[in-house]
């Protein structure tokens, strides 16, 4: 049994390896305007330029972002044992969209910067995820009462974002709009190198989390009776989830749904048990925020669908039809 | 030294008066203890303060001569085991997944070792869950569910036992089949604390009983002298009697 147990997390973590793999090479040949391929094999203008600074870094972004996303909602649902627990049903998304559109809104100068958005971000995200601890933690808040909470601070945190959005002026707002529609849009090589060292080590330290996060699925009183400090795993299960959702939110703006669906459905495909679902919810939520991408660049090409857009019109379905099945 | 010692243990919730309340008590290996009292009395409490689930008011909890609350965690799940009243009913794992995180206080790697995995089928085997041991958890009837922590906690390997109304949802069959359990544990070496309403069967089964009363421990001995009917009616408001049958047995009945 310790051998199967082992084999299907090592199997699982292959597959959905081999399906983020194999999205990041096929997705960036994939797109709505043509490719010349013969310009692209000898490595000319504009097919080259466009394929390596546009969609292998876009590309390598969803990877990140999808990955992020997808395992901060698999850990937030453990952490509170409840199925709908997402950084954006916690108002985890929307405080760093509120930090990261202040810095945009108020920075002084033309625009700010990627670190200066970062940090706003990670900075919004963390106070609520502090918020969200604490609630649960010091006044024994239950996960549906959390998740009340979520709601409310949801709306005074996107109140607090269309105020700010109608004070800046003419060319910030352009850019709040813009930033707020959620999407990949090819940064640059550095910044992705920034968010991957951020990223990768959170999430290698969940993996190496998650059989404590089975037993904390069982309950506080369970969880702490075997041995599992559980207010500790819980204060830095938040301030890990704050990081990528914070640090993912400040480049790509918010995007809905992929924390929720993707956990859930890998969940009912690879089963409960945190040591397989986690590695599962990385690769697998970075394969599915790519192929997101891709259809969102493509279909109406050469117009392009916000990825947030497209991630909402397959998740919101998706969240009515698990509501429905709870 | 004795293997279990709590000294004048109290505990409030905030703003509140003390639940558990100057609470003395000693425990040793080889002895099942029931604790008894009415509802509000302190029982639970009294056996979370124990498990290091709550942090005491006042006084002092020790296993093994040592303060639990300088213990870490881990190390406190080693020598304590503790089944709370309830945890969630739909818990999607196994009923084999479930016994084995019994294990988590023996190492935090990834993957069970082959010491885990044989405490598993033993707990399996004394808890009887054979029949069912693949089945999930969120599938099995109440009592089935029960006998499952039950199973977890032996699979913890702990010299103290810690159960909070077992028999809650277990029919007779079962209900006994727990107590010869604890028997048997008892026999063992282990030292088992068991909450219990059913003081029929505590007088029959237990070794000695604690009864609790607004907190504090009103009588500390075997059945017979903890549970002296004047002082299970004072504390119940109920009238109860000792009876004798023609094998010699004891049996003890309440109600007017």
């Amino acid at each position: 049994m310790a051998a199967d147990l082992r084999q299907r997390a090592q199997r699982v973590l292959f597959l959905s390896l081999l399906a983020a793999v194999v999205t990041a090479v096929v997705c960036p040949f994939v797109g709505g305007s043509g490719m010349d391929y013969g310009n692209l094999l000898r490595r000319e203008a504009p097919d080259w330029n466009i394929f390596v600074n546009l969609r292998v870094p876009r590309t390598l972004l969803a990877l990140l972002t999808g990955a992020a996303l997808s395992v901060a909602g698999a850990l937030f649902q453990a952490l509170l044992r409840d199925a709908l627990a997402t950084p954006s049903s916690l108002g985890v998304s929307s405080a760093a969209s509120l930090g990261a559109v202040t810095a945009i809104a108020f920075y002084p100068g033309d625009a700010a910067g990627f670190p200066v958005v970062w940090v706003a971000a990670l900075a919004g995200a963390a106070v609520v995820i502090a918020f969200v601890a604490a609630l649960g933690q010091l006044r024994r808040f239950t996960s549906f009462t959390l998740l009340l909470t979520g709601i409310a601070v949801n709306g005074i945190c996107m109140s607090l974002v269309l105020l700010f959005h109608n004070l800046a002026g003419i060319t910030k707002s352009f850019q709040i709009t813009h930033w707020l529609l959620g999407g990949v849009d090819a940064v640059e090589y550095p910044v992705l190198a920034i968010l991957a060292l951020v990223i990768l080590p959170v999430c290698i330290w969940l993996l190496r989390l998650s059989r404590v996060l089975n037993v904390i699925s069982f309950g506080d009183a369970w969880a702490t009776g075997r041995g599992v400090d559980t207010r500790r795993i819980t204060w830095q299960g938040f301030a890990a989830g704050a990081i990528l959702v914070g640090s993912t939110t400040a480049i790509t703006g918010p995007i809905a749904f992929v924390g929720l669906i993707v956990p859930h459905l890998l969940r009912r495909v690879v089963g409960p048990d945190y040591r397989v679902l986690m590695p599962a919810a990385i690769f697998g939520g970075g394969a599915f925020l790519v192929i997101c991408d891709t259809i969102s660049r493509s279909v109406l090409a050469p117009m392009e669908i916000p990825v947030g857009v497209t991630t909402a019109l397959l998740g919101g379905p998706f969240f009515v039809w698990l509501l429905w099945s709870r | 030294m004795s293997l279990l010692a709590v000294e004048n243990l109290a505990f409030a919730y905030p703003g509140g008066a003390n639940v558990v309340n100057g609470v003395t008590a000693t425990a040793e290996r080889r002895e099942v203890i029931a604790i008894a009292g009415p509802n509000g009395a302190g029982k639970s409490t009294l056996l979370d303060l124990i498990a290091g689930q709550k942090q005491p008011g006042g006084g002092v909890c020790r296993v093994q001569g040592r303060d639990t609350h300088t213990m870490e965690r881990a190390e406190l799940c080693r020598l304590v085991a503790h089944v709370p009243q309830s945890i969630p009913v739909d818990i999607p794992f196994t009923v084999e997944e479930v016994v084995l995180t019994g294990r988590i206080p023996y190492g935090r790697g990834l993957y069970e070792n082959s010491d885990d995995y044989a405490a598993m089928e033993l707990a399996i085997t004394r808890a009887r869950l054979e029949p069912f041991r693949t089945r999930r958890f969120s599938t099995l009837s109440g009592g089935e569910k029960q006998r499952v922590l039950v199973a977890a906690a032996l699979c913890q390997q702990a010299p103290i036992l810690l159960l909070d109304e077992p028999g809650a949802h277990l029919d007779p069959k079962n209900e006994a089949q727990l107590w010869e359990l604890l028997g048997s544990l008892r026999d063992d070496g282990q030292l088992v604390l068991v909450v219990t309403h059913h003081l029929a069967l505590a007088a029959q089964n237990a070794d000695r009983v604690w009864l609790l009363e607004q907190g504090r421990l009103v009588a500390d001995g075997p059945p017979c002298d903890a549970m002296r009917p004047a002082d299970l009616e004072r504390v119940f408001h109920v009238p109860f009697h000792w009876h004798q049958n023609t094998e010699g047995r004891v049996f003890l009945t309440y109600g007017r």
